[in-house]
């Protein structure tokens, strides 16, 4: 028997249906208002919908406030979450071998990975292992990978939900965040209080919580302005696709399946560096 | 694959009680060791060759902006050279500098170093790669640079177990955890002592984040029992399970990376986790013991 709800219910006389999160909303306005697919958890939103002029698959985690597992009410990404995230991706790879592998876009609005007793008995490592490993391995396989950052993408949970895609792209919003930690346990653990953090944070671009500081990095193929992240128009519905569809060309323009379209910025000169010597002494 | 050689007693590692004198007096202790006694101890005799070494100074860029004192190699050490006669390259990261911790420097030190090792592979040079993982996963410092750097050491891990195994070790007495816990997920094998942890959170983070009653992180023998090498021998999600003697490490380490690759690995394992999961009712907290069960009962049909 299972103790986690399987099935989507989205009437509008559901139990507890999800405060619409920006992870759900962009879910349905990007795959059209798609029926999820059935199999998954309540908390993960899954969808083969048109793109590009064929077909993607398009992955959300999304909350549930009657979530089994306490510690992933808010939208954490738990021991389940990563390993239907693995499902969802596995299954594509095993669909298309033989045929042209099609796109995966990850919606990115993950609050953090579950932070519980439970999970860490579970092996949530193993878990969010699982995912990351199959986007990993569909990027391997020819999969396009595009992760659509809309909302938070903290730490474990985005490393397992996003931070695997050939081609990462955010909306440049106030509510669009990246972070490794949450700034009170950030405080807590590096012994500093949150208004040094934040004092910090200002000059030392790694270390800022706002998309604009992330976007120095070099890790973002593009930020993309919208009117309205919460609640996107038409026009910022056109605008996304059309950035998402260029990701898509530029991907299959590349010959590379790897991540070093992320190495060429001033902020992330060590990482070449590194790299160039490495190959030197190799 | 599941192995334990001599598997250690249950009680903790400072008690000792069941060994004789004489096999301690001819046991070297790898978690006394640091990180580049350790991977030299693991490559074959002379064979040791350390890439970006200490006098290139290759520092944190971002840990001297914030008053913070830095070292020589970021704390992790890159080394080539051969084990068992096979081609290796060890990873070790310094669990005695700042945690562990995965800066932008240490972070692309472990990442290129496997990139170069999968490239090897693909011009038909068999190069395995062994990490050695005491890290509490991103250095806080350096939040994004460090989080960026441990996606690519996950891309890079995918990439290289296609062709060898990639072996993780954890022998103590930091821990691994953070994103690097998701690395050690991704490994071909694990390998662990009584002295290791294995987790995602750290405890003093899950305590903060979800209060005392949740997790306490100085309830010692309470995390041990959750997350220690031998709980996570004993469900599965290691390998194998050392005593904390650098031959028997070798040993093991050798035998894993130089062996077949897993029929699959872990990390691909969703429908059996899955299925083990449905059989748990998370409204009802799980000790050690429960999840030893839940993952040793055999598969429902």
């Amino acid at each position: 028997m299972s103790a986690t709800p399987i099935s989507h219910d989205r009437s509008p006389g559901a139990a507890q249906e999800p405060a619409s999160s920006r992870g759900a909303i962009w879910f349905d306005a990007l795959t059209g208002n798609a029926t999820p697919a059935q199999g998954y958890p309540t908390t993960l939103l899954v969808a083969d919908a048109p793109f590009a002029g064929s077909e993607a698959r398009f992955i959300s985690v999304v909350p549930d406030a009657n979530h089994a597992y306490p510690r992933v009410r808010k939208g954490e990404t738990g021991v389940i979450e990563g390993w239907a995230i693995a499902q969802a991706v596995h299954e594509v790879i095993a669909a298309d071998q033989g045929k042209t592998p099609r796109p995966i876009i990850a919606i990115v609005d993950v609050a953090s990975q579950a932070y519980g007793r439970r999970e860490e008995a579970l092996g949530l490592h193993q878990s969010l292992a699982g995912a990351a490993g199959a986007y990993a391995e569909a990027r391997l396989a020819g999969h396009p990978v595009i992760a659509l950052l809309v909302g938070k993408a903290m730490s474990g949970a985005f490393l397992a939900h996003g931070y695997q895609a050939n081609r990462l792209i955010a909306l440049d919003d106030v509510g669009v965040q990246v972070h490794a930690m949450g700034k009170s346990a950030a405080a807590r653990i590096t012994m500093r209080s949150v208004e040094d953090l934040e004092r910090l944070a200002a000059t030392v671009p790694p270390m800022a919580y706002d998309i604009s500081a992330y976007a120095t990095l070099g890790l973002l193929w593009r930020l993309v302005e919208v009117s309205n992240a919460q609640q996107p128009g038409t026009a910022d519905l056109a605008q996304v696709d059309t950035v998402l569809r260029d990701a898509l060309a530029d991907i299959q323009a590349d010959p590379t399946r790897g991540l070093a379209s992320r190495l060429g910025a001033e902020n992330r000169q060590a990482s070449a560096r590194v790299r160039a010597k490495l190959r030197a002494q190799w | 694959m599941s192995i334990a050689t001599q598997p250690a007693p249950a009680t903790h590692p400072a008690a000792a009680n069941s060994r004789s004198l004489e096999s301690l007096a001819s046991r070297q202790s790898i978690v006394e060791l640091g990180a580049r006694e350790r991977a030299a101890a693991l490559l074959d005799p002379g064979s040791f060759r350390e890439l970006i070494d200490p006098f290139e100074r290759e520092r944190s860029p971002w840990l001297a902006a914030q008053g913070v004192v830095t070292q020589a190699d970021d704390g992790v050490v890159v080394a080539k050279g051969t084990i068992d006669g096979q081609p290796a390259v060890v990873l070790a990261i310094e669990g005695a500098f700042q945690g562990g911790s995965m800066g932008e420097v240490g972070g692309a030190k472990i990442a290129g170093a496997l990139e170069l090792a999968a490239e090897d592979n693909r011009k038909g040079i068999p190069t395995r790669a062994v990490l050695l993982l005491e890290t509490g996963g991103v250095r806080l410092q350096e939040a994004n640079l460090g989080l960026a750097a441990i996606a690519e050491i996950h891309a890079a891990i995918v990439d290289l177990r296609r062709y060898v195994p990639v072996v993780g070790l954890i022998a103590g007495s930091v821990g691994c955890f953070g994103g690097m816990s998701i690395a050690a997920g991704l490994c071909s094998y694990l390998v662990v002592t009584r002295e290791a942890r294995l987790g995602l959170n750290g405890p003093a983070v899950i305590e903060q984040e979800a209060g005392i009653d949740e997790y306490d992180s100085r309830d010692r023998p309470f995390i041990w029992g959750l997350t220690g090498g031998e709980q996570r021998f004993a469900t599965g999600l290691v390998d194998a399970y050392v005593e904390d003697d650098v031959e028997q490490v070798r040993q093991t380490v050798a035998a894993l990376v130089n062996g077949p690759l897993p029929t699959s690995p872990k990390s691909d394992a969703w429908q059996h986790y899955l299925s083990k999961l449905a059989a748990y009712n998370p409204s009802v907290a799980i000790d050690a013991a429960g999840v030893r069960q839940l993952y040793s009962t055999p598969e429902a049909s």
